[in-house]
């Protein structure tokens, strides 16, 4: 039987959507064994879900960017005999599984897509270019992280469950000034979205259609480099090269030329529908559904359409 | 007199994202030319804004990349926009190396440049290694954590804000959906993003000084580390390329295209 460690780097009161996708995995591979460094009080009620065999936690609260995170991952790894750990596709899960992998002298891989039952690692590169699988060589672990959008989530609830406190405490290493709560769009995060509206240059700094066509999908925003530089759009939601890749269901581009730079952000996305006015926009060579309009004609009709049908 | 400073920027010599990039039938990266990853420009920058921060203390900005006799040109980059000296550790045995094999080598490499520095001063110099977010092209993100657990220091990664006082890093990242201000007693390793700052362009003055500063090569027995000890954990089984995204349906709006898309995306089951 093979043993799956999944580590989440953060526990919120509900599974995000990426965790949901990390316990299904997981499960299709072997025997599921979960460790976070949250609160041992909070930990029970998010993960009280079906086919979890043991939850381990520290003897407190563990926060990144604290590389005891790593001591309490070496320890979980030694209690639940795994054979892949498994982590979320963000830059804390990174961190401490980066260096769990250096303890257990094994291989790291990011970004997988799926994993297969003799632990063969499918992933994207090259900004979706290609595709590799992969393995780790040698008797440790397979270390992965997994990105969102990835795998068909299939949790059951279950009854909350006991929680087993390793002897791992956070280290003094790095102090805390100061931790603020983000402000919440109460939108999707970008990464994690299934329905993604981006916006460019062409929305010349005027969100009001984009938000209000995102609410009605219940997307997350975009947006292309131009749009962030301009100042319209914080820079956290920047698709790109140089910024967040994403690959939802379906990603909707209002106003961006489509440039390299913004592909390299999007293209693997499932399906990709592109508004705008210039009929030479890069964009085009990759949309699945294409319209060359105004934005401001186009949007206010699509989203008086999706209301209408839906009432 | 105050203590030195002593930081290492690490980058990496990386194919091109604007042109078309292949893997060889090795199922290895084509490196056979890139360019100063752009990602890695933002690291120099941040060392260079902490220079200019300390007037009053001496700060050493050194360069350092792993890769073959060809990211010489990163370093050169590098030394143009203004870091002091280059280290290039180039060795076959490191040729697709990943992240285990590649935060080794670095390790050793770094190990070495701070213990061979000399100062003038009587206190030994405070240390810091600035790397980009992740490379353009394993994307990872992974190798300064692995880097930082190799030397047995913090990682504070995805900084976009950082200053130093003596002995102290303050930072400001994002962990999750809470912004963090942290302080960290250095030698620490520090990854920052594009949003740090906004790198310079080199003047033909920095390009000319740059033909002057040192370069040192290392092979892996430079710095006594056997090429058993950087082999890679992961291994490339296949790399097939996608086939390219092609165009589908494109309509001119005729004051129906906003009602066509919701067609098509019910008739797709997206609605």
């Amino acid at each position: 039987m093979t043993n799956v460690l999944v580590f989440f780097d953060r526990l919120d009161e509900e599974l995000s959507g990426a965790q949901r996708e990390l316990l299904s995995l997981a499960g299709r591979i072997g025997a599921v064994h979960v460790v976070t460094g949250a609160d041992p009080q909070v930990v029970p009620q998010p993960l009280s879900v079906k086919g979890i065999h043991d939850i381990y936690t520290g003897t407190g609260l563990i926060e990144p960017p604290d590389a005891a995170l790593a001591d309490l991952l070496e320890t979980a790894l030694a209690e639940s005999h795994a054979d892949v750990v498994l982590g979320a596709d963000t830059p804390d899960a990174v961190d401490a599984l980066a260096r769990l992998a250096v303890r257990a002298e094994t291989g790291l891989i990011t970004s997988a897509t799926d994993i297969s039952p003799d632990l063969v690692v499918t992933k994207q590169v090259l900004a979706g270019a290609y595709t590799t699988t992969s393995q780790v060589t040698g008797e440790g672990p397979l270390i992965v992280t997994l990105k969102p959008n990835s795998v068909e989530s299939v949790v059951v609830p279950g009854h909350p469950q006991e929680v087993t406190s390793l002897p791992v405490g956070p280290s003094q290493q790095t102090e805390v000034l100061a931790s603020e709560q983000l402000p919440s769009t109460g939108r999707p995060p970008l990464t994690e979205a299934r329905v993604v509206v981006a916006a460019g240059r062409g929305i010349d700094g005027d969100l009001s259609l984009i938000e209000e066509l995102a609410d009605e999908l219940g997307a997350a925003i975009g947006a292309s480099r131009a749009a962030t530089d301009a100042g319209w759009i914080d820079h956290s939601a920047q698709v790109g090269q140089t910024g967040v890749t994403v690959s939802p269901q379906l990603y909707i581009s209002v106003g961006i030329s489509g440039a390299i730079q913004q592909k390299a952000g999007m293209q693997t996305s499932g399906t990709i529908v592109a508004i705008n006015k210039d009929e030479d926009a890069p964009v085009f060579e990759i949309a699945d559904f294409g319209v060359v309009g105004d934005l401001n004609e186009v949007l206010p009709q699509m989203i008086e359409e999706i209301r209408r049908r839906r009432s | 007199m105050s203590r030195p400073v002593h930081i290492i920027t690490l980058v990496k010599w990386v194919p091109d994202a604007q042109l078309e990039r292949r893997f060889t039938e090795q199922r290895r990266l084509d490196r056979s030319e890139g360019i100063l990853g752009e990602l890695d420009e933002h690291p120099i920058e941040a060392a260079l804004q902490l220079r200019e921060s300390l007037p009053e203390r001496s700060v050493r900005v050194s360069a350092l990349t792993v890769g073959p006799a060809g990211a010489s040109t990163a370093l050169k980059k590098a030394l143009q926009l203004g870091a002091d000296e280059a280290f290039h550790l180039a060795d076959d045995a490191l040729a697709g190396a990943d992240i285990f094999a590649t935060s080794a080598a670095a390790a050793a490499a770094v190990q070495k440049i701070f213990e061979t520095a000399e100062f003038d001063a009587d206190e030994p110099a405070e240390q810091l290694i600035l790397t980009g977010m992740s490379s353009e092209d394993g994307e990872s993100g992974a190798v300064p954590a692995q880097l930082a657990e190799r030397l047995g220091v913090p990682a504070l990664t995805q900084a976009t804000e950082l200053s130093l006082t003596t002995g102290h890093l303050v930072v400001a990242r994002i962990s999750g959906d809470v912004q963090q201000r942290l302080d960290v007693r250095l030698p620490a390793v520090v990854s920052v993003t594009d949003q740090a700052n906004d790198p310079r362009y080199p003047n033909f003055k920095a390009i000319m000084a740059a033909k002057k500063k040192p370069v040192t090569t290392w092979a892996l027995t430079d710095l006594g580390v056997a090429a058993s000890a950087v082999t890679s954990r992961v291994e490339v089984l296949t790399a097939a390329a996608r086939p390219p995204r092609t165009s589908g349906q494109i309509i001119t709006d005729e004051g129906d295209a906003g009602a066509k898309i919701v067609d098509y995306l019910v008739k797709e089951r997206l609605l």
